[in-house]
């Protein structure tokens, strides 16, 4: 199988991927709202904010499999880049809660008030601004991986070195958030959100825009991906990734092309936290431990690296275990299950589940091909030319 | 003597005589101080502590360590007070004689903490002229530490007498302590107390400098200047104390990345499950010491050293198991093994959860892991010492290993060239094996340490995995000398760093300059040279 | 030639994978949604992690949950109907606390959750509650500052357990300098800052309070208790009120104990170490620090309700070591109080049971009895215990009688002139000055 028919099996793949996805976004809900509650078709609202959950993740699994399935960069620290947009996110909900918050200051937020803090932070101002907010979703996850990638890539480190940098990186953070004293919340985070945009978050109608959104930001997402690996330089990142030195040799400046993808890849994961955090209700530290990002990556294999799609499928498969899993009579085992789910995809399914699944299919295709040309000679009495 | 004896005797006819008229039962200061005893009330034992204490009374001394031992027994409805010896033999504690048994509904006589002061204080004055020097240089100090007036009329007898040269520094260092809170003390006295004070120069002299209050101008300066040449001397130990402290800290985090520099460093495995088999060593222990705690009690000192090797061999044994069934299909794919592994992690996390329970196991220290002793100013615990050591050592007969046997040269070989390896005729399979056990085992011994300093719970190993890894990372992968160094010098600015920004800050420092410190050099501080680098 | 007809199998292939995949996905939505609570049973929901770096303290609480709705359906249920407990596992992960407490109320129907140990596993699921309207009851002692609707803080607020401990150690000890040592996290900061602000009241000088703030599971305790030990040596007797959370405190007083930090020279009082935490330390060296609870499994009672809930319970356990703790009571007295409000109101209808629960009484398991109070808070005793050789309490000292919860403490700025009231005002954070609901009304 060669790859150009990869990528051309794969564009039919992705546009039914992306079918998929907005065909969800629109029906789920649709029912949601309009079909009656309790009827067979409708999607109850704590299923809608479940699964918009599991879209956030796969917009996360979509950056990391950009940089890692794409451009070879193992990034364990991504969940960092997420939970980064999720606080930009957080601190304008905070800020929309005004005076209803329980000591009813206007200005502070409740946890700075009974920690004594006597005015705002200089860093949270303009983030009573939706516009600032949303800006800061990409900036602030987009400068961190610029920088971090800058000085990363022009010395060269690479492979494990930088996986574990990026974990310390991430490790420095929840350190940071869980310090009270950084002024955003601590352990505790940034919670019970009120409005967006003057909206309750809490509203039927509220979470399934905030799901029909994030399935677009997924289809948005995966389209900017399929953008940039389709095209000229998504060709030098697959031979970075393949070959990094043999790159440089020929005149590419490797780092350039990475700090361009990887940056991009975080500004992605702080969008796919900043949609996440409406939804679940809360923001903490938590989001930065080192397991998060090492697990984020495990959907990417788990559903099939260098393949986008893949990276989508693994993480709404592995969350979707990990729900299903924790509940009634699994829940002691679940730990088992799921450390077992990720041996054996390794070991069975080394090219995750698309992956295996395309390897499947072109073997099988090749196999009925050479039968039909095999019957279709032997009509014409002309001996079989072997497939290659 | 006989002053004594007619004094009991005479109390105990009194006594007799007492109870014959029907009167309340006790009579006598003594008496009615050790019935107190019964009331089960701290202010009425402390009441009766120091008139019992000071009574001069043959059995003060038993019933007052009884009291601190908890050998004291009291019956709340006769409120009959009894001590219990040692030999399980028990006399009535008001007049000494010996009592068949205690009665079921006597109990301890309970203590808090301010009357353990007491009983100290009691106890320091009573024991003071002690036949063991041991129990006297202790007294001493208790009498330091209470520094009561009522005790310098036995100080200073006790220092009449007294021949030992610490115990009489130590009956000077207290009776200084009393003086200097003496209120009718002269000022010469309390002069020389503020200079046996400075002499002895550690952070209790201070604290009584510091506390004693008003005091007559030539005294207060004279404190003043010797609270200034403490505080310096100390200064100058803290840096000390810190260099102490980073060593041990260094010795905790190379004993936990030890076996990852060989299954990571050496083997280019990522191995998350690394902290399991810690975790499993640390359980290791624990199920050796219930063992020994229900059969060998006696041998409960040595459980550490029977621990080590069976820890080495069931983790080195897992390790094994592991590489077979797992890692040897990921080799040439480092990243893949690094989800494998942390599935593994996350199972045997839940396995040893669902065996032992979530909870925290108790693992106890030998006698001679327990406690401290002073060296100058600073408190060098011996659990912190013996890890040090005992991680110097395992790391010296590591390399001693790879360096001097055939295995150790197979080892070596493999690693750098898997292929000629092979084609020199070694099995590389069975040698990569043995490396993954190797440092999995030594995994395992780390966790018989680390169960001596931390919670011995499912949870353990995640508290190690990252420092572990950077631990490797920054000393260099693949060099043991690296580990080493990387270990020692994280310890040692982390503990720098420390008291300056605080637990938290000083770790997210450390953090940054590491990530700072790869930037500068990509590949640690031993970096490998060579063809294998970019392999 | 070749390539097209390859590429259309492909095509429709996909097209129809990707269709079975959808018809799964649906499939696994409707079995989510299917469950149905069963007749004749009332649903209980436990919320506890079973999983993760909690589950060393929650799920001795699951477990009696599961004790107490056994004990209860042998009672013959509730109304009639036979308890069923539904158990899942939010993993000591904060939205995943969220995630299954939406489950837990929407696909299982539960009447009521008993749930949560850490502040922000209680944040989390906060808005949930709220939202679904439904009944947590949350049994750890915390840091206040919260009345909830749909909340029962069964456990200690600050001023059932920080404060008595302090005025204990003041009367009692005469200490006179403090170190606050804690876990940075919010239960230690707002405990030591209404600590600090009362301290002061007290006349306690500033430079006579030191306060540190160590990460989650800190091992390396070698600074700090030098540290301690140095902040001890300036001549007044001082104390560590120690709000170190959890795992952090076997290396805590391992080390206190090998540097020889007796609690007769310096004695730690602790808020976050009861017998659960003790059963994995070797307490020898540890002997006459101090805790403060609620609940000791030592304190013998006249009726003998806490020896035979002890006994029950480990038979029910089937371990004869098997502890108790003081989050466990919580639990014993918050279920015993749902229980009383639903037989009252005839009903497991959550408005309902909420407007019956405030003035519910139960028995504690000490020989008192517990009230739910307008604030949601529940009156306690408090008790003062030091630490046994053989790993159990010694109470030295208790309150002469209960203390009332304080939802909103009165040492705080923000929070002096705040009660929770939701019987009369109908407001959690209804502030006395102004005569305003600040807004946490229903």
């Amino acid at each position: 199988m060669t790859p150009h028919m990869l990528t051309r099996s794969l564009d039919r793949g992705a546009t039914i991927f992306l079918a998929i996805v907005a065909a969800c976004g629109i029906l789920i809900p649709l029912s949601n709202l309009l079909l009656p509650a309790g009827s067979f078709l409708q999607v109850p609202t704590y299923l809608v904010a479940l699964w918009g959950k599991y879209v956030c993740y796969a917009i996360l699994a979509l950056a990391i499999d950009l940089i890692w399935g794409y451009c070879g960069i193992l990034s364990l620290g991504h969940g960092a880049f997420f939970a980064l947009g999720g606080y930009a996110m957080g601190m304008y909900l905070m800020r929309q809660i005004g005076t209803r918050g329980v000591y009813g200051n206007p200005i502070l937020p409740d946890f700075m008030v009974f920690l004594n803090w006597q005015k705002l932070p200089w860093y949270w101002y303009g983030f009573d601004m939706f516009w600032f907010a949303a800006l800061m979703v990409l900036v602030v996850p987009g400068l961190l991986a610029f920088c971090f990638g800058w000085l990363a890539f022009r010395s060269r480190v690479t492979g494990v070195y930088l996986s574990i940098i990026t974990q310390a990186m991430t490790y420095a953070l929840l350190l940071a958030f869980f310090r009270n004293d950084f002024g955003f919340g601590g352990n505790n985070g940034l919670t019970d959100f009120k409005d967006i945009l003057g909206f309750n978050v809490q509203a039927e109608g509220t979470r399934a825009a905030l799901f029909a959104l994030s399935c677009l930001a997924l289809i948005i997402g995966f389209l900017i991906c399929r953008a940039i690996v389709s095209s000229k330089l998504g060709k030098v990142l697959i031979a970075v990734r393949d070959a990094e030195s043999r790159t440089r040799f020929l005149g590419y400046r490797v780092e350039s092309y990475k700090l361009f993808v990887f940056t991009v890849s975080a500004c992605m994961a702080g969008v796919a936290g900043a949609l996440y955090v409406p939804q679940v209700g809360i923001i903490n530290p938590s989001e930065f431990a080192p397991g998060n990002s090492i697990e984020a990556v495990i959907w990417v294999a788990v559903g099939g690296r260098g393949t986008l799609v893949g990276a989508a499928l693994g993480a709404v498969v592995v969350n979707y275990a990990k729900t299903f899993f924790t509940s009634g009579v699994l829940a002691p085992y679940w730990l088992f299950m799921l450390g077992a789910l990720f041996i054996l995809v390794t070991l069975l399914l080394p090219k995750g589940i698309v992956g295996t699944f395309n390897a499947w299919w072109a073997s099988t295709r090749e196999k009925s091909t050479a039968a039909a040309i095999a019957s279709a000679a032997a009509e014409n009495g002309v001996e079989p030319k072997m497939a290659e | 003597m006989p002053a004594h004896l007619s004094a009991r005797l005479c109390s105990l006819a009194l006594s007799l005589l007492l109870i014959a008229f029907a009167l309340p039962a006790f009579a006598g200061p003594f008496e009615d101080a050790v019935a107190k005893f019964a009331n089960d009330d701290f202010s009425d034992t402390e009441e009766a502590i120091g008139v019992v204490a000071g009574s001069g009374n043959k059995l003060a001394f038993p019933i007052i360590s009884a009291l601190q031992d908890g050998r004291l027994m009291a019956d709340p409805d006769s409120k009959k007070v009894y001590v219990t010896g040692t030999d399980g033999k028990s006399i009535d504690a008001a007049t000494g004689e010996t009592v068949a048994s205690v009665p079921d509904s006597a109990s301890a006589v309970r203590l808090n903490n301010r009357l353990r002061r007491s009983v100290d204080a009691a106890l320091g004055s009573l024991t003071l002229q002690s036949p063991d020097v041991g129990t006297r240089l202790q007294a001493a100090q208790s009498v330091f530490k209470s520094h009561e007036e009522t005790a310098l009329e036995a100080v200073d007898a006790a220092l009449a007498k007294e021949t030992n040269r610490s115990v009489k520094a130590a009956l000077g260092e207290a009776r200084a302590a009393i003086l200097l809170f003496k209120s009718d003390a002269t000022e010469v006295e309390k002069l020389e107390a503020v200079a046996t004070l400075k002499a002895r120069g550690d952070q209790e002299a201070l604290a009584l400098l510091t506390g004693m209050g008003d005091q007559p101008a030539s005294v207060t300066k004279a404190a003043t200047s010797a609270i200034g040449s403490i505080q310096n001397s100390l200064a100058v130990w803290s840096m000390v104390q810190n260099a102490w402290y980073g060593l041990s800290l260094g010795s905790v985090l190379l004993l936990a990345a030890i076996g990852l520099a060989i299954t990571f460093g050496v083997m280019g495995v990522i191995n998350m499950a690394h902290g399991e088999m810690v975790m499993l060593g640390a359980y290791t222990t624990f199920v050796v010491q219930e063992v020994i705690r229900s059969r060998y009690p006696g041998l409960f000192d040595y459980s550490l050293l029977i621990a080590v090797p069976l820890a080495f061999l069931v983790a080195g044994a897992i390790g094994v198991l592991i590489e077979r069934s797992i890692i040897r299909f990921l080799y040439g794919r480092p990243l893949e093994t690094l989800l494998a592994t942390w599935g593994l992690s996350l199972v045997l996390q839940q396995a040893v959860r669902t065996m032992f329970g979530p909870t925290n196991r108790e693992v106890g220290n030998p006698s001679w892991m327990s406690g401290a002793f002073e060296l100058g100013q600073i408190t060098i615990t011996y659990n912190r010492l013996w890890i040090l050591l005992f991680t110097l050592a395992v790391f010296a007969i590591l390399l001693a290993m790879l360096r001097y046997t055939a295995l150790g040269l197979e080892m070596r070989a493999v690693t750098q060239n898997r292929r000629m390896a092979a084609s020199m005729g070694i099995a590389t399979s069975r040698v990569d094996a043995l490396t993954f056990g190797l440092g999995s085992g030594i995994a395992g011994i780390a966790g018989v340490a680390l169960s001596q300093i931390d919670n011995v719970s499912p949870n353990l190993g995640q508290s190690y995995i990252i420092d572990s890894f950077m631990v490797v990372v920054f000393g260099g992968v693949g060099n043991l000398w690296g580990t080493l160094v990387g270990a020692f010098t994280l310890g040692i600015a982390n503990k720098f760093l420390e008291p300056v920004a605080g637990a938290v800050l000083g770790k997210i420092a450390i953090l940054v300059l590491i990530i700072l410190f790869i930037q500068k050099r990509p590949r640690g501080l031993f970096a490998l040279k060579g063809r294998a680098v970019e392999a | 030639m070749f390539s097209k007809s390859t590429h259309d199998i492909a095509a429709s292939f996909c097209r129809r994978g990707v269709l079975a995949a959808t018809a799964g996905l649906v499939l696994g939505l409707a079995s989510l949604t299917g469950a149905k609570a069963a007749d004749g049973t009332i649903k209980v929901g436990v919320l506890h992690s079973l999983s993760g770096t909690m589950a060393i303290s929650e799920t001795t609480l699951k477990d009696t949950i599961l004790f107490l709705i056994d004990e209860q359906n042998k009672k013959g249920g509730v109304l009639g109907k036979k308890l069923e407990a539904v158990v899942v596992d939010p993993a000591s992960n904060w939205p995943l606390f969220a995630e299954k407490a939406r489950e837990l109320i929407t696909k299982d129907k539960v009447s009521v959750v008993f749930g949560c140990w850490t502040s922000v596993s209680r944040k989390s699921v906060l808005p949930v509650f709220k939202e679904l309207n439904n009944i947590l009851f949350y049994p750890v002692q915390y840091e206040g500052e919260e009345s909830e609707r749909n909340v029962f803080y069964t456990g200690a607020a600050p001023n059932q357990q920080a404060i008595p401990a302090v005025d204990y150690l003041m009367k009692e000890e005469k200490v006179k300098r403090w170190v606050l040592a804690g876990t940075d996290y919010v239960y230690p900061r707002t405990t030591n800052k209404i600590l600090e602000a009362y301290l002061k009241s007290k006349g306690v000088a500033q430079e006579d309070i030191m306060i540190n703030y160590t990460p989650f599971g800190h091992s390396d305790w070698q600074t700090i208790v030098a540290d301690i030990k140095k902040f001890g040596s300036a001549g007044k007797k001082t104390a560590v009120v120690s709000t170190i959370n959890g795992d952090a405190n076997v290396p805590f007083y391992k080390e206190l104990g090998n540097q020889g930090i007796k609690a007769k020279d310096i004695p730690v009082v602790a808020f976050s170490v009861g017998e659960e935490e003790l059963a994995g330390i070797d307490t020898k060296p540890l002997v006459g620090h101090l805790a403060a609870w609620n609940y000791f499994e030592s304190i013998k009672t006249k009726d003998g309700s806490n020896e035979k809930f002890i006994k029950d319970w480990q038979a029910y356990t089937k371990n004869p070591k098997r502890v108790t703790n003081d989050p466990m009571e919580a639990h014993v007295i918050g279920f015993n109080m749902w229980v009383k409000a639903v037989e009252k109101v005839k009903s497991t209808d959550p408005d309902k049971v909420i407007d019956a629960l405030p003035g519910i009484e139960a028995p504690n398991l000490t020989g008192g009895v517990s009230k739910m109070l307008p604030n949601h808070h529940i009156t306690k005793p408090v008790f003062i215990g030091e630490i046994k050789a053989n790993g159990q309490f010694d109470v030295v000292w208790k309150t002469p009688g209960l203390v009332a919860g304080d939802a909103w403490s009165k040492e705080l700025e923000g929070s002096k002139d705040l009660i929770g009231d939701w019987v009369g005002k109908k407001c959690g954070n209804f502030n006395t000055k102004t005569n305003k609901c600040l807004g946490s009304g229903s």
